[in-house]
This record gives C-alpha cells, structure tokens and sequence, in this order.
C-alpha cells in the first residue's frame, strides 16, 4: 500500500479535536490544563464543557494531583501541557498518586522532542518515553499524526488505568487513513517487506515511510512496523517480522537511551537476537532551530534510516 | 453520636494501637501518629458521614478523607480498622511480607478505606482539591477533609494547591495541618522556619481556624465550626496545634521519636500510660 499525504497538521490538533469528541459523547471526560490551553488546543474542550474543565495555572504537580483526586468520583481526567512538564517536572506526583496508585489519569504531553524547535533544549523533552516507560503499569502511546493522534485520544477514554500519551507541535504529513483501526497494544504494519525491519514511532514514522521508498529504489524491500504503543510492546508483532527480515533498525525521536530502541533490543536479545541499528538522538540534549533543520542535525531524518538499514543488513 | 468521654476512650485505644504497631514491625513513625490521634478519631467516628462497609473507592455521597503525610500510617490503619473498614486483627500485620498494611499507605493491596497511596510528602492536598471538584460536578454535597504534616510544608505542592483553592474559592473542602513544630531534622522552626502559618494560609484566600488540636472537646467544637464555614466560596483550613508523640511522656516534645519503634522495655512504659479501653488486637 503507498500512502498519500492528505493533508499537514500539527499532531496537538489531533489530540485537541478528539478530547472535545469525547467531551461530547462521554461526560466522565474531565480535563485539566496548566496555561497552555491554545497551545494543547484545548480551546474547545474549554469552552463547550466548562464545568468539566480546570485551569490551574502554572503548577504542574497541583495538576496531577488534582487529576488523581477526580478518579475519585468516577471521573476520566486528562492532563495537558508540554511533554517536558508532563513527565520530568511531575515524575514523582505521577509515579505516586498516578501509577503506584492505579489511578484512571491520561496524561496528555504536546511539544515532545526536538521538533518543539526555537524554544531549545529546556523544553525539548527527549527522556520522557524512558521516565515513563519505568514506571509499572503505565501505557505508553506515541502516534504518527494527525489521525491516529486523534483516534489515540478517543480510544484511551476507554482503556481502565494511567496512559501516557505523546503528541508534538509542528505540521506534519497526516497518511493514516481515518478509518484505520486503532487497537491499544497492537503495531501496524504499514508497509511489507523481506529484508529489513524498520520500527518507528511518533514523527519518525512518516520518515520511514520515505526510507522505505527509498531503499526500494535501491533494491531493498524494507517492512514498516508503526508502534504507536511503546508499552505494552507488541512483541508478536515485532518477532513475526524480524522473523521474516532478520535484521531491525529502530526509529523515534528521542534519546537513544531509554527508548524505544532499547525495549526493542530487550525483546530480540532475549528472544531471537539479530542485528539492530538505532535511530535516535545520540545521548544528548537538543538546542534552538527549526524543527527540520534539528530533525537534519540530530540525524533523525529518512536518509539516516536508509544509511541505518543499509548497515545493519552487512551485519545479518 | 459518641460522648466526648467515648471519643477520648477512642482515642486512647488508638494510641495503644499506634505503640504496639510501631514496636510489633521495630520500625514506623510513632511521634506524629500519636499527634494526629484525637484529630483522626473525632473525624471518623464523629465528624464524617462515611460507610465502611462495602468500602466505595468513588465514595459519591459520602465525606472523603485524604491523608497527605502517609507516614502516620499507624494512627490512620487503626482508626480505619476501628471503625470498621477491615478486621482488627490485621493490625498485627502492619509493615509485614505481603501485608495490605504497608509502612506508608498504598491502594494496590486494596485495603477498605484507603483511596490514594501517600509518603512522597505534599501530595495529598491536590488529591483532595481533585475529589472536591470531581464531588461539584456530580452534585455531590459532602465534604472532603485533608490532613497534613507541619514539615510537609515545606515542599512546593501544598502551596500550588493552597493557592487553586484559594483563587478559584474551593468551598467544599476541610484542610487541617497537623502543627506539632517537629520533623525529622528537628524543629520546624530550626528545619525550616514556617514564620507566620496562619497569615501566610489566609493570604492563600483561606477561612483559617485554629484549636489544641490533642483536646478531644476543642477538635470535635472546631470541626463542626469548620463544617458551618462551607459553601462560603472560601476553603477552610484548621490549624491543630498538637504536641509530637501525645499520650507518651517520653515521646512528647521531642522529634526523636518521628520515626524510631520503642523497645520492649520502652513499649510496656509507654502502654502502662494509655488506658486499654476497646481490646488490643
């Protein structure tokens, strides 16, 4: 199947049209946002349901706290604000009143790695997928755009128990079909292939999209696995095809430690070791520029999928 | 409705309770259990309208109780336990290998009566602002109340919460501040000093009430004081102006028994002090 760019839209828009969906077929749909209502696009959520939604200013911790204390009274809160003060500034409010409490919270991060762009590194999270993926019990989701962002948004209303979920700021390609099934813990495979596995999440998927188009131009017949949930892994998913490929190369925009590289180069080395290359920021922070040009800098972008894939297909 | 003389036997089995805890596990916080006792007793089993059995985590029609300073466990099982959200005897089970009792309270073993896990300090209040508006939206009229340690304040939290309840008027919600001027380090004046905590509370937006919080009579009188401030647009706060380790002599007016368990010898000097007054378990 070839996909078609359908449209470019910010991922954020997605996660803001499908929370005033849900606020407006399910009323236990609660939101919470620290001053950065526009910037989440919450604005419509805000607006048509204010009874259900609370601005709490500048005080993230007060924010998840608050969130834990409405599951109390049956109620499904989602948190909004930058990935950065959704994970790093409240890890200990989460890791307590959220996961070690069992408590029904999304916590919805926008601007999340280095495609946040001029603002720089202070805001550039690149460690929130491994903060996260730390904690037990929590569910891990990083959609590819516009789409599937907004299905995650809606689906996770209905999923019992804490959910991290990852969205960014720029415009990117939508080519996910709206009509695509969206399973919790269940990888897409977007593309076939026999000769080298390529697993992307996030913004990186529609990068190895154009990886695969151009591998096969060279020849190489390369399988896309979109993991939109990083935790739980979709560990069949992933073996049946290296199976079939016998190499892997791992894409996402985060640091390599801690993501989903790793998880993947857990699953293989205890269960079918084959070669693995990772896509991924270098163990650094990021810095001010615009999102392409940081994509190009920190080496996250189709091309660098193609060198990782070529490579990694020697070491069979 | 208990009398105060039952509230103060109450009281005093709860503190054996606490002693016998601490010293059954070698290990837990006796000091700010003992504290908190007369508080935690005049709210389960006077102030709260709430059902311990079937144990209801939503709680919706009920008055809800969210501990912040999860490390006065001891007082907090043995008052649920009394009043009926699980056997007594499970007391004995407190801080042990697979126990629902764990050292700071924690929903994952589902004890009754626990909503929200607690011991990472100045998280409880958030908590409870969370219940109070989750109550509004249901329609719900019942109150929440929240306890806190003195030192806890001293992280950022309370004051983020402090500062919603006050600015969006928070009515529906009963704080109360355990203020016994210990914490581990030493006195809070010296840890860190709180200044004036009634002026900086009520600076908050706060309705700020105060009593001796370890007088049976003057916490249930307050309490009901408290109740009457709500639904005033404003969030209530009592101050409890308590002693560390209550009801102990040699516990009393000194941090060192914030989170020390008292020795065999030291347990029979402490129990020959608070009268057996509903059976030990």
């Amino acid at each position: 199947m070839k996909y078609e760019v359908l449209n470019y839209k910010d991922t954020r828009s997605g996660f803001g049209e499908g929370l005033f969906e849900l606020g407006q077929e399910n009323e236990k749909v609660v939101a919470l946002c620290a001053d950065l209502i526009g910037s989440l696009k919450m604005n419509a959520f805000a607006e048509a349901f204010p009874k259900r939604f609370f601005q709490v200013g500048i005080a993230e911790a007060n924010m998840i706290g608050m969130a834990a204390g409405l599951t109390i009274g049956g109620k499904i809160p989602f948190t909004g604000t930058f990935a950065n003060f959704s994970t790093s500034r409240v890890f200990d409010q989460i890791r307590q009143a959220v996961a070690y409490s069992g408590k029904n919270v999304k916590i919805c991060a926008s601007h999340a790695g280095i495609t946040l762009g001029e603002d720089g590194a202070t805001h550039q999270v690149l460690e929130d997928i491994a903060m996260m993926k730390a904690l037990p019990g929590m569910t891990i989701i990083n959609p590819c755009d516009f789409n599937q962002t907004k299905q995650a948004t809606k689906v996770i209303a209905d999923f019992e128990g804490p959910v991290y979920l990852r969205f960014g700021r720029p415009k990117v390609a939508t080519f996910i079909p709206e009509d695509m099934p969206f399973e919790i813990g269940k990888a897409i495979v977007l593309k076939e292939g026999t000769d080298v596995t390529i697993v992307a999440t996030g913004h990186l998927v529609w990068e190895a999209l154009n990886a695969a188009d151009m591998l096969e131009e060279k020849g190489v017949n390369a399988e896309v696995v979109n993991i939109h949930t990083i935790k739980p892994l979709d560990e069949e998913a992933v073996l049946k095809s290296v199976k079939k490929t016998g190499c892997v190369v791992t894409a996402e925009e985060h640091n390599v430690m801690g993501g989903l590289g790793e998880s993947i180069s857990g699953l293989l080395a205890r269960t079918m070791p084959v070669p693995v290359e990772m896509v991924a920021v270098k163990d650094s922070f990021g810095q001010s520029g615009k999102p392409d040009e940081l994509m190009e800098l920190y080496g996250l972008k189709d091309k660098n999928i193609v060198e990782a894939a070529e490579k990694v297909m020697t070491r069979k | 409705m208990p009398t105060t003389k039952e509230l103060k036997a109450i009281a005093s089995q709860i503190r054996r309770d606490i002693v016998r805890m601490v010293h059954g596990a070698a290990s837990g916080h006796p000091g700010g259990s003992l504290s908190a006792a007369d508080y935690l007793v005049a709210l389960h089993f006077e102030i709260m309208n709430h059902t311990s059995k079937p144990f209801d985590m939503d709680g919706v029609g009920q008055d809800i109780f969210i501990l912040s300073n999860g490390h006065i466990s001891p007082a907090y099982y043995s008052v649920l336990a009394r009043s009926g959200y699980f056997p007594i005897s499970e007391l004995s089970t407190f801080r042990q290998l697979h126990t629902r009792l764990q050292g700071h309270p924690a929903t994952m073993e589902k004890l009754p009566g626990i909503r929200i896990a607690s011991g990472s300090l100045g998280q409880g209040l958030s908590v409870a602002v969370g219940v109070s508006r989750a109550k509004k939206i249901n329609n719900d009229d019942k109150l929440v109340y929240c306890l806190m340690g003195d030192g806890e304040l001293d992280e950022g939290q309370p004051w983020e919460a402090m500062a919603y309840c006050g600015g969006k008027k928070v009515d529906n919600i009963i704080a109360a501040v355990d203020y016994n001027h210990k914490q581990i380090d030493g006195d809070t004046d010296d840890v860190m000093p709180l200044l004036d905590l009634k002026a900086k509370i009520t600076a908050f937006g706060w309705d700020v009430l105060e009593c001796n919080g370890n007088d049976m009579d003057e916490v249930v009188s307050t309490l009901k004081i408290a109740k009457e401030h709500t639904g005033k647009e404003k969030p209530v706060m009592i101050l409890l102006h308590t002693q560390m380790g209550m009801g102990v002599d040699f516990m009393m007016g000194t941090h060192k028994w914030h989170g020390a368990a008292p020795s065999d010898e030291q347990t029979e000097k402490a129990l020959s002090q608070l009268e057996e007054t509903l059976g030990d378990y």
